[in-house]
């Protein structure tokens, strides 16, 4: 063993030793390796004494540069807060209209607003607003919580049936469930309540249905939703007259929203969301609103 | 198989089979009512069918005392067999994830096909059950050509290859049930941990023995590498692994260490089961099949030992990469930083003294699509380490971190480096073992050559698009200083590049089918013929006596 | 057949390793050595630098059901999508709230930071969004997300869940240094069904275990049954809110 010998091709000398026909060549180490090692390293030695970096028992070294990663994003959040006042403070300050007629703000709310509703409300309320099963469309003019700027964003401040302790509470009872009307009547209720909305089920309605609907509609509902059946915004009851429902309009998702009731949640953004943040998204909100009758 | 083994050989099998029959049957009561029992049931049932073959083979007559002085190659085959099925699984599994991001309800509302569960069945069969076998298997074949001795003990080496492969069921098996630990890459439960620590153990003995009984004073390279695999690899599992468990008979365990502790142990173990599992062993791999098949001395002795101790020393500074700008401190970052960067160095002189020791056989690796195998595999494996320290600096972090980038660089190393090295030592090694001239087809290994390289750029490039992209629109801010794109936009953006990848992902795992058809049809010509090949015969007799050695 | 070996190396380091690699017991003991460095300078000052976990002296433990929520959420794989990690960069802040401490994750035997965000990030998901929200997008996310790439889950509220092993998950919890008192672990299954039944004398005693602001709903929408539904939807409504010193932090930092 260990006879050395020269490689023809590379004119570099073997180490001699042979395993199963391996051999190694005794090349130096090329100089660019050890260049590259003493750079890294001299890169490491000076990033150690400008950063956090080494353990010493109970502490650590703590650099020259004093950097801290919870200062730095601190102070890269303060600094964008102070980016963005020039015009966050005018919708903070500002009252809706005057917004609203600004059309620079606007875009700021539009711009801003797309991103806040995607993340937080797009989930609920679909990525463009239109709702879903149990969560309403918010590009109608029909508010259960009234559609002014003001109401719009207690809403969302506090939230509907949420854990904040102001929250909008709203509690559609479960009128078959809890055995306070019988099928039947809830059967004539259902169809008179679609039958505000559409004039079909007006038609083909059973004769005398209607009329049993309407009686029992006015000794049940109208203390919530009101005489013409138009929803009161003090207690989140909805309009019934309009095309647009929450839960469904099928004779099988009216019918099922009667017996057995709804109380729809609807998170408080106020811990989470900032005051300007929540102006932005009602100001979108109000924005997306397409007037619909 | 059997036959190889002499009769008090047949017993001890038989023992350990029985052994670890009681051993399920132990669980199996235990955890009537849990994944645990159930897995009680596999172990007995994986012991029973190893019973049987050994019981199969009882009677055969006693093997002649010849073989001592050969090779010992059948755990070595298995092993490649056992490879080869868990790499069809485990890439037709990872293509099957892939379609998921695509099509979500691919899962038959059934819990054990959903994306969490099977996305570690995916890693696991790759990594383990593919890399594992691989790595066993040719490291039994290359401590033995490169110490020019027979493997220290003819059980032993089943123990670890059937045990191993058995972890590896556990664990597969375990994730479809519901039963992790949720550490990556280390999920499996604490009774299979375990199993695996035993079967480890073993491993390193028997290793250790081999070695001891060398012909040359000198170890080789690759064995530096292989050593390094398994004791390093044994030290991070039991760390890792810490747990307690709810009771014998269940399958949860809670890990020893919790939040930033946990956070750093984990991936202080998962970087450096990339060092030393994903990297380490397969350079073992690397420094043997490649001169060997391109015929040429390693470029530099010097240089390989450079980067051995560099590897070994800086891999494992580098794990707090993983976990930059979060609750870890922040000096632990910047030291996780720092090591990984130097450790470009170690990483690039591998690479660089690969791809040196081709210089004179470029030649060959034109005409060997075997060679340019590994020749790729080195290059990927220089393109990985540079994009991993580059991902390693704390700016560029706070843009890959949490996307698909990570998973363009875990593919490149994966498919690019991990799975090439292993495809073409197994090429390699194949007719070798089987004493068959060649493989069954060498166009064949020309088509999985190009279907190889063809997924993994389409892989690879998708996911470094996707994940450029979402790390961008994660912090794109519009002129109003607010962010610009929902986290809802970045995932609908997605949708093409995972598609992409899919179609990438299904080339690949064609290609491995490719090959494990013509690796199959190799055995067969190779049972039906004669021939034998002359470069694989043992330079000199070998005779048990060889373990006394100089400077041993 | 023994011969001296002849140094070849002609610098200090590769005579060295020329000797090194002929004797397998001491290269093992190099490898060890070398290999251990990093991992114990790195490691083990976590647990003796004491700024390392923050103090929050209104930091909870998990209830009952949320630990096995918690553990659904492992089980199912949750964690290889949603990272709950929300790091100290400002989009991340922006978008996801105040980054995330070490303390909130200091009962996490293990964490949950992930490594991944194929979903979003859910640190701070606790309160965002209803019980009825969640319930619906893990029966089906699409039903509510319509261009949601994330794996329905419709079997949690099929599935009841089990909770006779949960005084023994607590126990084994306190021994990796979670501070469950006797009491919790003895009422463990009891306080799992009683905190999907508000207004029961089980309730209250969960109440005084855990603290009053502990949320106690029928979190599937279904009273009286205990689900696998149940148990994830109370953790993810925790998330974030075992203690309230990321936002202190923050209002403290920020001007
Ligand atoms: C967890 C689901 C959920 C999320 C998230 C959510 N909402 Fe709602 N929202 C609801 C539900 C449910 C209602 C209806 C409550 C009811 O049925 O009484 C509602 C109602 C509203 C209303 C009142 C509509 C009316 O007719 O008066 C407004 C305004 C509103 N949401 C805005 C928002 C905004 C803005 C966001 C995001 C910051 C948001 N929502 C996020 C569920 C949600
Ligand atoms: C105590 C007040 C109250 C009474 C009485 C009441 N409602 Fe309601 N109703 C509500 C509230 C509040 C909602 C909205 C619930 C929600 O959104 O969560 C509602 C919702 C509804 C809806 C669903 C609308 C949609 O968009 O899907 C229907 C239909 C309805 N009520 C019909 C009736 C009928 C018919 C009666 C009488 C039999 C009735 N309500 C009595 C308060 C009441
Ligand atoms: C295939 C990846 C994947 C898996 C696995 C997964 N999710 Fe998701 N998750 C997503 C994606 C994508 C979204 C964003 C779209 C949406 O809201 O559905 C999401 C959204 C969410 C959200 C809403 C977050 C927010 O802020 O809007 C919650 C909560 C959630 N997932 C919980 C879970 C739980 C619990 C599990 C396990 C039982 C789970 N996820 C498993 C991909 C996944
Ligand atoms: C057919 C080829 C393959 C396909 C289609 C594929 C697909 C995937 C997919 C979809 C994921 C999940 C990514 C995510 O969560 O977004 C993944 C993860 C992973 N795969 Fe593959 N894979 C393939 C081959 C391989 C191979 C050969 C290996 C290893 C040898 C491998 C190792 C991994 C690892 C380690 C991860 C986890 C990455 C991480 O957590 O960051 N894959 N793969
Ligand atoms: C110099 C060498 C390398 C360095 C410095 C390095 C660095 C990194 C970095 C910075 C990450 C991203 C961590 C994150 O942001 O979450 C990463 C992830 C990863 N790398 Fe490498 N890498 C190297 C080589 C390799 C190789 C050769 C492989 C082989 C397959 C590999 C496999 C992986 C895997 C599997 C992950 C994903 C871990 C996870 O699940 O999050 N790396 N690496
Ligand atoms: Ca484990
Ligand atoms: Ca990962
Ligand atoms: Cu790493």
């Amino acid at each position: 063993m260990a006879v050395e010998e020269r490689d023809p091709h590379s004119g570099y000398m073997t180490t001699g030793h042979v395993w199963n026909g391996i051999k190694e060549l005794n090349t130096p180490v090329p100089r660019v390796v050890y260049a590259f090692l003493i750079a890294t390293f001299l890169f490491a030695v000076v990033y150690w004494v400008l950063m956090p970096a080494w353990p010493i028992g109970v502490t650590f070294t703590k650099g020259l540069l004093g950097i801290d990663q919870r200062t730095t994003v601190a102070e890269k959040l303060d600094e964008a807060a102070r980016a963005r006042s020039t015009w966050e403070t005018r919708i903070a300050t500002q009252d809706y209209a005057a917004i609203q007629a600004d059309p620079q703000l606007m875009v700021r709310v539009r711009q801003t607003g797309h991103r806040l509703f995607a993340d937080n409300c797009a989930a609920c309320h679909g990525a463009n607003a239109q709702g879903g099963p149990g969560f309403p469309n918010l590009t109608t003019t029909s508010w259960m919580w009234g559609g002014t700027p003001q109401q719009i964003a207690e809403t969302i401040r506090v939230g509907i049936n949420a854990t904040h302790d102001q929250t909008r509470i709203a509690q559609m009872p479960a009128f078959g469930r809890d055995q306070m009307l019988p099928r039947e009547e809830i059967a004539a209720v259902v169809t008179y309540v679609r039958s505000l909305s559409e004039p079909n089920v007006a038609r083909t309605a059973p004769p005398g249905q209607l009329a049993a609907g309407k009686e029992v509609f006015a000794a049940n509902c109208v203390a919530c939703h009101g005489e013409a059946a138009t929803g009161n915004i003090d207690v989140g009851a909805p309009n019934l007259t309009d095309r647009f429902w929450t839960f469904g309009g099928d004779l099988q998702s009216v019918f099922t929203t009667v017996w057995g009731g709804r109380q729809g949640h609807m998170p408080a953004w106020e811990p989470r969301l900032s005051p300007v943040d929540r102006k932005i998204l009602t100001l979108y909100l109000l924005d997306l609103r397409t007037e619909v009758p | 198989m059997i036959a190889q083994l002499t009769s008090s050989e047949r017993q001890t099998a038989l023992l350990l089979c029985a052994a670890t029959m009681a051993l399920g049957l132990v669980m199996l009561i235990a955890g009537l009512d849990n994944p645990f029992g159930i897995h009680g049931a596999l172990v007995m049932a994986c012991a029973f069918a190893v019973m049987l073959v050994v019981i199969a083979g009882y009677f055969a007559p006693e093997p002649s005392p010849t073989r001592l002085r050969q090779y010992y190659d059948d755990p070595s085959k298995v092993g490649v067999v056992l490879a080869m099925a868990w790499v069809v699984f485990g890439l037709f599994v990872g293509d099957w994830v892939a379609w998921l991001l695509v099509y979500p309800d691919l899962t038959f509302d059934a819990g054990w096909a959903s994306f969490g569960r099977i996305r570690p069945v995916h890693t696991t069969s790759v990594i383990f059950g593919f890399g594992g076998n691989a790595l066993i298997a040719t490291s039994f074949y290359v401590v033995q050509r490169t110490c020019s001795a027979r493997l220290a003990d003819q059980v032993s080496p089943w123990f670890v290859l059937l045990g191993y492969n058995l972890f590896c069921l556990v664990a597969i098996t375990g994730y479809m049930m519901g039963v992790t630990q949720s550490k990556e890459y280390a999920e499996p439960e604490w009774y299979a941990d375990i199993w695996l620590v035993i079967v480890w153990v073993t491993y390193f003995v028997l290793y250790m023995r081999t070695l001891a009984r060398r012909r040359e004073p000198h170890i080789y390279v690759a064995n530096w590498y292989y050593l390094a695999f398994i004791l390093v690899v044994a030290v991070l599992h039991i760390v890792n692994g810490l747990a307690v468990p709810v009771s014998f008979g269940e399958a949860r365990s809670y890990s020893a260490f919790s939040g930033v502790q946990d956070a750093m142990v984990q991936w202080w173990y998962g970087h450096n089961a990339v060092a030393f599992f994903l990297t380490s062993g397969f350079l073992g791999m690397l420094y043997y099949f490649l001169p060997k098949r391109a015929g040429r001395p390693i470029f530099s002795y010097r240089l390989s030992i450079i980067s051995f101790w560099g590897i070994t020393f800086f891999y494992m500074w580098a794990g707090s990469h993983h976990l930059h700008y979060t609750a870890l401190p922040q000096w632990v970052q910047t030291l996780g930083m720092t090591f990984s960067l130097m450790l470009l160095v170690p990483s690039w002189a591998s690479a660089g003294n690969a791809l040196a020791t081709l210089n004179g056989a470029w030649n060959k690796v034109r005409d060997d699509a075997t060679l340019r195998f590994m020749m790729v595999a080195a290059v990927y494996y220089g393109i990985t380490t540079f994009e991993g320290s580059f991902m390693a600096i704390r700016p560029v972090n706070s843009l890959s971190h949490y996307t698909d980038w990570t998973i363009g660089h875990v593919h490149a190393g994966a498919l690019g480096w991990v799975a090439m090295i292993s495809f073409g030592s197994i090429y390699a090694m194949v007719p070798w073992l089987w004493r068959s001239q060649a493989m069954y087809s060498a166009r064949l290994v020309e088509v999985h050559f190009w279907l190889a390289v063809a997924g993994t750029i389409i892989y690879v490039m998708a996911m470094w698009n996707s994940g450029v992209v979402q790390g961008l629109m994660w912090r794109t801010y519009n002129e109003s200083n607010t962010l610009a794109f929902s986290f809802l936009d970045s995932m609908v953006a997605m949708r093409p590049y995972y598609i992409a990848r899919a179609v990438g992902g299904l080339l690949f795992l064609i290609g491995a089918a490719v090959g494990s058809y013509n690796i199959w049809k190799t055995l067969q010509m190779a049972a039906q013929s004669r021939y034998r090949t002359q470069a694989d015969q043992p330079e000199a007799e070998l005779d048990g006596a060889a373990a006394a050695l100089p400077g041993e | 057949m023994v011969r001296r070996p002849r140094c070849r190396g002609n610098s200090i380091v590769f005579g060295f390793h020329y000797r090194l690699e002929r004797k397998s017991i001491w290269f093992v003991v190099a490898i060890v050595f070398v290999a251990s460095i990093g991992g114990l300078v790195e490691i083990a000052p976590l647990f003796t630098i004491d700024q390392t976990v923050e103090k929050a002296p209104d930091m909870r433990v998990y209830t009952p059901l949320e630990l096995a929520g918690r553990d659904i959420y492992t089980r199912e794989g949750c964690y290889a999508c949603h990272s709950q990690m929300i790091r100290t960069l400002r989009d991340e802040v922006e978008r996801y709230g105040p980054y995330s401490l070490a303390v909130e994750s200091q009962y996490d035997h293990p964490m949950l930071w992930g490594s991944k965000r194929t979903g979003p990030d859910l640190a701070r998901i606790g309160g965002k969004y209803s019980d009825e929200w969640h319930v619906a997008h893990l029966d089906n996310p699409r039903h509510v997300v319509a261009k949601s790439i994330m794996p329905a889950y419709g079997w949690l509220k099929r599935t009841p869940l089990r909770t006779e092993d949960l005084g023994r998950r607590l126990r084994a919890q306190r021994k990796v240094g979670v501070p469950y008192t006797d009491a919790m672990i003895a009422q463990a299954a009891a306080d799992a069904l009683a905190q999907t039944e508000p207004d029961s004398p089980g309730a209250e005693g969960l109440l005084q275990r855990y603290g009053e602001a502990t949320q106690v709903r029928a979190f599937d929408g279904i009273p009286g049954t205990l689900t696998e539904m149940d148990a994830l939807v109370a953790y993810l409504q925790i998330l974030g809110r075992l203690t309230d010193l990321a936002h202190q932090v923050e209002a403290g930092t920020r001007q």
